[in-house]
């Protein structure tokens, strides 16, 4: 069954100024929906919203499991994560890194061992496993970054600009994990700046113009 | 000329032989310092966690205040503590002055607010960000909170160390209240202090000689851990 968002009339203000306003959608399909805008049109913010990492001002998340509302908490929280543009790499090698989701599960050493090493394949960053985090290139943060989110086996997967200043290969790389982990149906939003790829990669291609989200025909 | 040449030959050789009298003063000094820096770790860490993640009104001029203990003047430590402790002082009864007890008091009153403002300085110049992803991938508050803990280690470690460095340097604090008796109080600082006083060059000159080792060997731990928490990230 797969796992449903329906954001009803969001609005969310930053210091006074309106970023997103009246903003209703229903990520009901599965698949990869692909978010555009200009610069500070508010889709960072909104994926933040989306992934109940801020509140909005007024209007509802609403997460569906069938015809089930889930309610607001650490478990279904859980279910989904975010990849942040600057991903935010924790000071420790990258096993450790990709692995955190799992250790703050409580997950045991074999399930830890074998899923991170599971994904240190699919990122490609096998050769890295120990290496501190800090010191890879921006491409191979990316990566693991995206490895990391991944790793927990997230049912909602947001990506906020994960090709953002990336060389062709990596943003190759990328686009492959995307399209990968799209087959195995989970379902993911992400944003881009780079249109071509926003055509190679959407099932559905979203926009935000004037304060406002809104669907792109094909 | 001679006199510096023909003490400094005997202080090494003091250090040579390790001679029973400075290996139990150097012993003690390490124990009393040591154990005062325990304490204020054990205080230090959780104050300083609770101070930065915790709310609270006026938590900014709690740490203003936090801040200006760092500084405070070992002399004036010392003469509280010694009002607290002596005979006729509130906590008289204890029997504590003149004991290692009393000089590790004295010193944790010294450590603990640079424990303190040093780590809570470091856990509240963790990136935000650092936060952020770690609610991304599910963590608790709980689990977050120390996940942001363990990002500022090496900027905690360095405030330990600084810390470790100062009460180890102090004399003001530990004389008053210990009194520097030989074979009981005597600690490095006390007895340079008051061995020079005396004439008796060899052994203050040794215990300078190994109290300038330490203090070289906090500093270069002290690098190693500025350069760990900020080169990598
Ligand atoms: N934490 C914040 N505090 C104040 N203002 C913010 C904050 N986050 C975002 N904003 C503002 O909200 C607006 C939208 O920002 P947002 O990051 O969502 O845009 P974006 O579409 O992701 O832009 P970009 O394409 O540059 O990433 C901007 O004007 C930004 O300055
Ligand atoms: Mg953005």
């Amino acid at each position: 069954m797969n796992l449903r968002l329906r954001i009803s009339q969001i609005r969310k203000s930053h210091n006074g100024d309106r970023v997103l306003d009246d903003c209703s959608f229903f990520f009901e399909q599965g698949g990869v929906y692909v978010l555009t805008g200009p610069n500070g049109s508010g889709k960072s913010t909104l994926l933040r919203i989306c992934a109940l990492l801020e509140r909005p001002d007024s209007g509802e998340i609403a997460y569906f499991l069938g015809q089930e509302r889930l309610e607001d908490n650490i478990f279904l929280r859980r279910r989904v994560t975010l990849v942040l543009p600057q991903v935010g790499i924790f000071n420790t090698s990258v096993f450790n890194n990709i692995s955190y989701g799992l250790r703050v599960r409580g997950a045991g050493r074999s399930e830890i061992e074998q899923k991170t090493a599971e994904m240190l394949a699919f990122s490609g960053l096998t050769q890295k496993r120990g290496q501190n985090a800090p010191s890879l290139s921006s491409g191979e943060k990316q990566r693991m970054g995206i490895a990391r989110g991944l790793v927990i086996e997230p049912e909602m997967l947001f990506l906020d600009e994960p090709t953002a200043s990336i060389d062709e290969t990596n943003t190759r790389l990328i686009e492959e994990m995307i399209l990968e982990k799209k087959k195995q149906g989970i379902t993911m939003i992400i944003t881009t700046h780079d249109r071509a790829q926003a055509e190679r990669l959407a099932d559905k291609l979203l926009m935000i113009r004037d304060k406002k989200l809104v669907s792109v025909p094909a | 000329m001679n006199n510096i040449a023909g003490s400094l030959s005997q202080a090494f050789s003091l250090i040579l032989h390790l001679d029973q009298e400075l290996l139990s003063i150097i012993l003690l000094s390490l124990r009393v310092s040591g154990s005062a820096l325990v304490v204020s770790i054990a205080i230090g860490l959780p104050l300083a966690a609770f101070m930065a993640f915790g709310k609270f009104p006026l938590k900014g001029i709690f740490v203003n205040i936090l801040n200006t203990f760092m500084g405070l003047p070992p002399v004036v430590v010392g003469l509280l503590v010694y009002l607290f402790l002596s005979r006729s002082g509130p906590f008289g009864f204890l029997a504590l002055l003149y004991t290692p007890s009393a000089m590790i008091i004295a010193q944790t009153i010294l450590a603990l607010p640079i424990v303190a403002s040093l780590t809570h300085s470091a856990i509240v110049s963790v990136d935000p960000i650092i936060r952020q992803a770690a609610k991304t991938l599910g963590a608790t508050p709980l689990q977050i909170s120390l996940t942001v803990i363990r990002e500022a280690r090496y900027g905690i470690m360095s405030g330990i160390m600084a810390a470790f460095g100062r009460v180890m340097a102090e004399v003001g604090a530990i004389l008053i209240v210990g009194g520097n008796i030989a074979g009981y109080t005597r600690v490095m600082t006390t007895t340079i202090a008051l061995e020079t006083d005396k004439g008796n060059f060899e052994l203050a000159l040794a215990l300078g000689l190994i109290l300038l080792a330490i203090s070289l060997a906090i500093n270069v731990a002290l690098n190693v851990f500025r350069k760990k928490g900020t080169a990598e990230a």
